[in-house]
């Protein structure tokens, strides 16, 4: 079986687009991953979004976006996983070319939050969680995150504003990305201000939904064009690991296991050990999950995850950079294309145009989104070769 | 509408009546027919007590749509005193502030209606804090 | 709130909570019930609940009950209406049930989320409350019925049409020729068929609108303060409607004791009183603590100012 590349990439700026059509959307990030690499004829298409049917009353996007996309006819289906989706279509993207049964194939995340007003919206985000059980009660998404934020910071005596770190670097590295929705730096002083969202997650702690879309084009190495002219990226490592979805039904709500083991088995793939990871696009859909998420791959001890973004450890200069063109908290995120744009953002770092945005000589990134707490995770390792 | 999907869950939601299994005894809830912790099967029904403890809680502000009537509630992780960990809101809280580890004891209350003024009433478990005599 | 309605000084009343209705209070009320009864919900043949604010105007409270307790399915489940005396009404039925031997165990509840219209006097007492009952045969039972009796006329003198949010009432039409010819005439007669006279009863309890009603009552009947005093509760928690005269006899039961005799009076709008003699037997003491006492609920009072008064009794129009 040969490698699996990325060829190309597009994206969609994220932010409210009232103008543009949740197929439009997609169809603009496809255009832009194709236009890199116009030779190739992709055979398939892969899309991530979980909220389509429900916002825009629009299923079945896979012969929609096909056509949309001038790729009529081509093999195309949509993967669900609520956070996840975007990740999980890369999965099917890779498991089709590294099985030699697609030469090319696009994977698309697409995600259209504002047709719809924002009670609505978050009564349709907690059907990503335990419908039955955790929704009907009456828990949102955010509430999850409160449960196990007041369960992390009183079991590690976390000070207030402990997690502001994660936020406050996020902005930070969204500044000169024009793809961010949200491009200026934010203070401490501003997070402290900020309000509860459900206590004790504060504003600044939860990511911005919004509509958003971004695209690629995965391809075998050996079908790269001679005057192929980007640094090749090559996915050497993918995987998908599921864990109860609510969160009370794990056997310890503290831990998130599947993303530890998501991170194994991905390194254990592409033959890496956690040294040679230069940066990390993490799930930052709340402060505490990037935290956890960071101690789940092993970058710092359980109950340490939040010091590193106290010390610098995850700026463009530390230990693990994370969320280097602003990651959900600044970038946005469009849930279901967040995974596809975690992917477009490495790949940019790796291939050193990410401006001033730069992780310095960045050659190894690993991507992870998450459905909900961890409930399906998503890992990607990206190399350059 | 959703009256089937309510009614199909309202033991559960009004009494906390999940299975126990005949082979692991372990207490199972919500009930599933198959054990997950020996999977074998396990139908047998088993009537939680009711009491528990706060594993954490949040407050939510920002209520979805059903729900802002109530806003702002807070929602709990409660561990039963069988094992079982479930999601519900905390009522009944007075001035009493919520702790971790904080003894309480289920209700069953509105949890909320099925499209507003027109639709059933979804009755289910709740927790507040033990009353003592 | 300030002032006094004309019935006498209620201190304060009791406010249903924003996720309580009838249905959660009466499930709570019978749990407890059942517990002190220490019988299988299964041995229930009816659960039959009395209110004038049943949630649903057509789906039975009962059956919500009914399953919750887990009695489902062999069960009588209809809810009962007769504005105050719901409840009791719902009793002489559980008591004829199990008399004719059709079932062993029935269950009768009383239960209100009252509403006055802003401003009216009724306002200031509609409150929220009731108790839940369990009868079985004499052997089983913490308090035995001597004798029952029911007095009921066509007296409109508090009503609500069916469109109307509140319900309108007679004014001072609803004392003499209402309340009080109602609820001496069911005594009376009860007592006289029982031939008994008011100084046999450690206990009295009526319906209790307020205070001044239910002391002129008991006077007019030859009752003394001493007697009425445990089972008066309107003055702290207000008029809990089909709530209000069997909540009072909770708080007897609650602290009675063996061969204690309780006199009980309900009245209901539209208007009837059913009047019962009871006598308490060894099976009290035992049965008291096995559940929670009616003062634990009081005391676990939490204030609330109008404001937050409004918003839990949807007083403001959506």
């Amino acid at each position: 079986m040969s490698d699996v590349v990325i060829a190309g990439i597009g994206q969609v700026p994220v932010g409210e687009h009232w103008n543009t059509s949740l197929r439009s959307l997609a169809a603009q990030a496809i255009f832009a991953a194709r236009k890199e690499i116009p030779d190739l004829e992709p055979e398939s298409i892969y899309i991530g979004n979980s909220l389509g049917s429900m916002v825009s009353h629009q299923s079945n996007l896979g012969s929609l976006l096909a056509d949309w996309s001038n790729l009529l006819g081509v093999e195309g289906t949509t993967a669900e996983a609520g956070g996840a989706s975007g990740g999980a279509a890369l999965r099917l993207g890779y498991l089709a070319v590294k099985s030699g049964f697609v030469k090319v194939a696009v994977v698309v995340g697409v995600e259209k939050v504002s047709d719809t007003n924002t009670r609505n919206l978050d009564r349709i985000l907690s059907y990503t969680m335990d419908a039955d059980h955790e929704a009907v009660p009456g828990l949102t998404p955010a509430g999850q995150a409160g449960l196990v934020m007041r369960r992390y910071m009183e079991k590690y005596n976390v000070p207030q504003g402990g997690f502001a770190g994660f936020p406050i670097n996020a902005h930070a590295n969204a500044v000169y990305n024009p793809n961010a929705m949200y491009r200026k730096a934010i203070s401490r002083e501003a997070y402290d201000k900020a309000g509860m969202v459900s206590d004790p997650v504060n504003l600044m702690d939860a990511a911005p939904l919004a509509d958003g879309a971004a695209a690629l084009v995965i391809t075998r190495s050996d079908m790269l064009p001679k005057n192929y002219n980007h640094p090749v990226i090559r996915i050497s490592g993918a995987n998908i690991v599921t864990d109860t979805l609510a969160l009370h039904d794990r056997a310890n709500p503290d831990e998130f296991r599947a993303a530890a083991i998501s991170v194994e088995r991905t390194l254990t793939m592409a033959g890496k050990i956690l040294e040679d990871i230069d940066l990390f696009e993490l799930d930052d859909a709340y402060s505490v999950y990037a935290a956890i998420a960071l101690e789940a791959a092993g970058f710092a001890e359980p109950g340490k995850g939040w010091q590193l973004a106290q010390e610098g450890g995850i700026s463009l200069k530390g230990k693990i950079p994370i969320c280097t063109l602003g990651g959900s908290k600044a970038r946005g995120n469009p849930i279901g294309a967040t995974g596809v744009y975690q992917v477009v953002e490495a790949v940019q770092q790796l291939r050193g145009s990410a401006g001033a945005s730069q992780v310095k000589d960045a050659r190894i990134a690993l991507t992870q989104c998450w459905g909900g707490p961890a409930s399906t995770v998503a890992t990607h390792l990206l190399e350059m070769v | 509408m959703e009256v089937p999907r309510y009614w199909r869950l309202k033991n559960q939601r009004y009494a906390l009546v999940g299975e126990v299994c005949p082979h692991c005894d372990g207490k199972i809830f919500p009930p599933r027919d198959v054990c997950p912790h020996c999977g074998q099967d396990a139908k047998t029904k088993f009537t939680f007590s009711g009491k528990g403890e706060v594993y954490s809680f949040t407050t939510i502000s920002d209520a979805p749509a059903g729900y802002e009537e109530n806003a702002p509630y807070t929602v709990a992780l409660v561990k039963l005193q069988e094992g079982p960990v479930v999601t519900a809101q905390l009522t009944d809280l007075g001035e009493e502030p919520v702790k971790i580890g904080m003894p309480v004891e289920m209700v069953t209350r509105k949890i909320r209606t099925d499209e507003g003024d027109r639709g059933i009433i979804v009755y289910g478990y709740k927790f507040r804090p033990v009353m003592h005599q | 709130m300030g002032g006094r309605s004309r019935g006498g000084p209620v201190k304060e009343k009791s406010v249903p909570g924003l996720d309580e209705d009838v249905i959660t209070m009466s499930i709570e009320a019978a749990r407890n019930a059942l517990v002190r009864a220490q019988i299988d919900p299964q041995e229930l043949r009816a659960i039959w609940v009395g209110s004038e604010s049943h949630p649903y105007a057509v789906k039975p409270t009962s059956t919500v009950v009914a399953e919750a307790l887990g009695a489902v399915p062999s069960v009588q489940a209809a809810d009962w209406e007769f504005a105050c005396k719901a409840g009791t009404e719902a009793m002489v039925a559980a008591i004829g049930l199990v008399g004719s031997q059709m079932a062993d165990y029935a269950m009768a509840i009383g239960m209100d989320t009252a509403q006055g219209r802003p401003g009216d006097e009724l306002e200031y007492t509609a409150a929220a409350g009731g108790a839940a009952f369990v009868f079985g045969s004499a052997e089983n039972s913490l308090a035995v019925l001597e004798g029952s009796y029911s007095f009921v006329t066509d007296t409109p003198d508090f009503w609500r049409r069916p469109e109307q949010r509140f319900p309108s009432h007679g004014q001072r039409f609803t004392g003499d020729p209402a309340y009080f010819h109602h609820i001496t005439s069911a005594t009376k007669h009860l007592l006289e068929a029982l031939n008994r006279k008011p100084e046999d009863y450690q206990y009295c309890v009526f319906h209790q609108p307020n205070t001044k009603f239910p002391e002129r009552a008991a006077k007019l009947l030859g009752f003394t303060p001493e007697q009425l005093k445990t089972g008066l509760l309107s003055p702290v928690i207000g008029n809990t409607y089909a709530g209000a005269a069997i909540i009072g006899l909770t708080a007897i039961l609650d602290e009675a004791k063996p061969g204690d005799r309780i006199l009980m009076t309900s009245y209901g709008s539209g208007a009837g009183s059913d009047s019962f003699s009871f006598v308490v037997t060894d099976k009290v003491t035992e049965r008291q603590n096995l559940a929670l006492k009616t003062q634990t609920y009081i005391a676990r009072r939490v204030q609330i100012d109008y404001g937050q008064y409004v918003r839990y009794r949807h007083i403001l129009a959506d």
